[in-house]
């Protein structure tokens, strides 16, 4: 499997770390139900399909990515710098 | 027919020709008391422990492919009940017990070897851990020996012992625990249960979960609709997708596990070591192949296949510990799908829809657990109340605080 960053080109998945589903949102510590923060730290949606999910590049860029991959086949759509997904911005 | 001395001679004499099939290839009933969703080890084991201990016998296994096709026949087929925590330790221990009257039980050789897990030490704070579980273990009955790097070193005298970065310097031996053949716990089972009148239906996916009036009334499969009184969903790997056709999300990713199987060789191991320094266990089948694993590869799948990196690190821990590897050739690989939960425990209990259980979450850990967890997933159904070594098990106990977490490795599943 390799990773197409958007920073250093396509790289083996070796030099990346996964941490999971880029679709959970935080939810604001202070004010957020206990049962929300149960939801965001436990449940998910476990797809099998496109899933996104976040990879850091710690042997490349160092940036966070998230990748839109396919959980059946491991085919990857794409993969774009992290914060963008959440500013919408092109970092 | 029963499988004994006699009925071998009886067959050697007519040419073999006399032997029945193993079990009826069932086509589903309209109705069943209870319908299991999953034909693994866990579901077949499941419906031999509900007729055989609870006298339900109007029982369906609904598989989507075919006996054995799931983790049951994938894994790497060690058994033991080395675990450290309360939760754990009385469920694993009940699961060997279970295994050393298995075969009397189905009548069935499932070929378990008691041969010894030996799970070695590095250093001096892997040595206090390993003592500490020795300790949980004896306490709570089970058998456990720490050794020293002499005692290791006469069992499995060829690994390397000092020149290796990772020196070893003993181990934690569990002499009960061992290995049994995994496709033949499967047919054990699913004999032993189609025997006392379990319908074993295959090639059949359950497609949808029907509930009314937040009770679970049957299910949808590629054969048509089946109604139960009571459905337990038991799919291993897939416990998320089933459990979505019942509106639930369950704290559980899933990941591939690969396994390794070298050429035939002569006896050469004969106890089950694990490496301490890095993820890799190994064994020798009674077929002669090497048969060993280590990490999953990380990363969320549904794919029965792994990649690269896992197989290079596999096998360069390998030859860290056991440089003779070197000349043997890999033979072949595969991958399974896995349930890895967000404290490296399962799952056995109710859920919130009405006459639905659940049995999930088995990690790469999921085959020792076969009897136990077939016989305390029966009782929950039969007498809607967790068997007392199960009773840990629950499903709510990630909102509650109560997780059990052998690893301490917190709510990130690829850790585990
Ligand atoms: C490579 C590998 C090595 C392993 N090594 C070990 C080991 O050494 N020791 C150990 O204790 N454990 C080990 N495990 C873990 C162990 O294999 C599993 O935890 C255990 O087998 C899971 O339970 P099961 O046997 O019921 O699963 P499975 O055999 O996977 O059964 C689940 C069944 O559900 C069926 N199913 C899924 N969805 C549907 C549907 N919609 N409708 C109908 N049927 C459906 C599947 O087809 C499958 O047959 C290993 C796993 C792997 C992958
Ligand atoms: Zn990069």
């Amino acid at each position: 499997m390799r990773i197409p960053c958007p920073h250093c080109g396509a790289r083996d998945v070796q030099e990346f770390t996964y941490l999971g589903d880029a679709g959970l949102q935080r939810p604001d510590g202070l004010a957020a139900t206990e049962a929300a923060m149960f939801d965001y730290v436990y449940l998910r949606d476990n797809l099998r399909g496109l899933h996104e999910e976040l990879w850091y590049h710690g042997a490349g860029c160092h940036a966070w990515l998230a990748v839109r991959r396919h959980t059946l086949t491991h085919a990857i759509e794409s993969a774009v710098p992290a914060k963008s997904r959440w500013t919408g911005a092109a970092a | 027919m029963r499988y004994s001395i006699f009925s071998l001679i009886g067959q050697t004499l007519k040419g073999h020709r006399g032997w029945q099939p193993t079990w009826r290839d069932a086509a589903p009933k309209p109705e069943y008391d209870v319908l299991i969703i999953g034909g693994g080890g866990h579901g077949l084991a499941t419906a031999h422990y509900l007729a055989s201990r609870f006298g339900i016998n109007n029982v369906a296994v609904i598989e989507k492919g075919y006996i054995g096709s799931g983790n049951v026949g994938r894994n790497t087929t060690i058994i033991r009940s080395n675990y450290l925590l309360p939760g754990n330790t009385p469920f694993y221990e009940l699961s060997m017990k279970l295994w050393q009257g298995l075969e009397q039980d189905v009548n069935y050789n499932a070929m378990v070897s008691q041969r010894g897990v030996l799970n070695l030490f590095h250093s001096d704070p892997q040595r206090d851990a390993y003592a500490r579980r020795g300790n949980a273990m004896r306490l709570a009955g089970v058998d456990a020996e720490l050794l020293d790097r002499e005692r290791v070193r006469a069992m499995v005298p060829f690994l390397d012992y000092e020149t290796s970065r990772f020196p070893i310097q003993g181990g934690l031996l569990q002499r009960r625990g061992g290995t049994a053949r995994h496709d033949a716990v499967a047919w054990g089972y699913a004999r032993a249960a189609d025997s006392r009148g379990v319908d074993i239906v295959q090639n059949c996916e359950v497609t949808g979960v029907t509930i009314m009036n937040g009770r679970v009334s049957g299910v949808a499969t590629t054969r048509g609709p089946i109604r139960a009184k009571k459905v337990a969903l038991v799919v291993a790997g897939n416990s998320s997708r089933v459990a979505a056709m019942a509106g639930m999300r369950l704290p559980i990713e899933s990941h591939v596990l690969q396994a390794f199987v070298s050429e035939g060789l002569k006896p050469l191991i004969d106890c089950v070591v694990t490496f301490g320094a890095g993820h890799l266990y190994i064994s020798q089948s009674d077929k002669g192949g090497l048969v060993f694993g280590g990490d999953i590869d990380g990363y969320n799948s549904y794919a029965q296949r792994g990649n690269l990196p896992v197989i290079e690190d596999v096998m360069e821990a390998a030859m860290g510990l056991w440089p003779g590897l070197g000349r043997v050739r890999l033979l072949r690989h595969w991958g399974g799908i896995m349930d890895m939960s967000m404290d490296g425990s399962p799952i056995i209990d109710h859920t919130p829809v009405q006459g639905l259980y659940l049995n999930a979450g088995w990690c790469y850990g999921g085959f020792k657990a076969t009897p136990a967890s077939g016989f305390c997933f029966a009782h929950l159904i039969a007498k809607d109340e967790p068997h007392p070594v199960a009773a840990a098990y629950r499903l709510d106990r990630f909102a509650t605080g109560r997780v059990i977490d052998e690893k301490g490795a917190g709510a990130q599943p690829n850790l585990h």
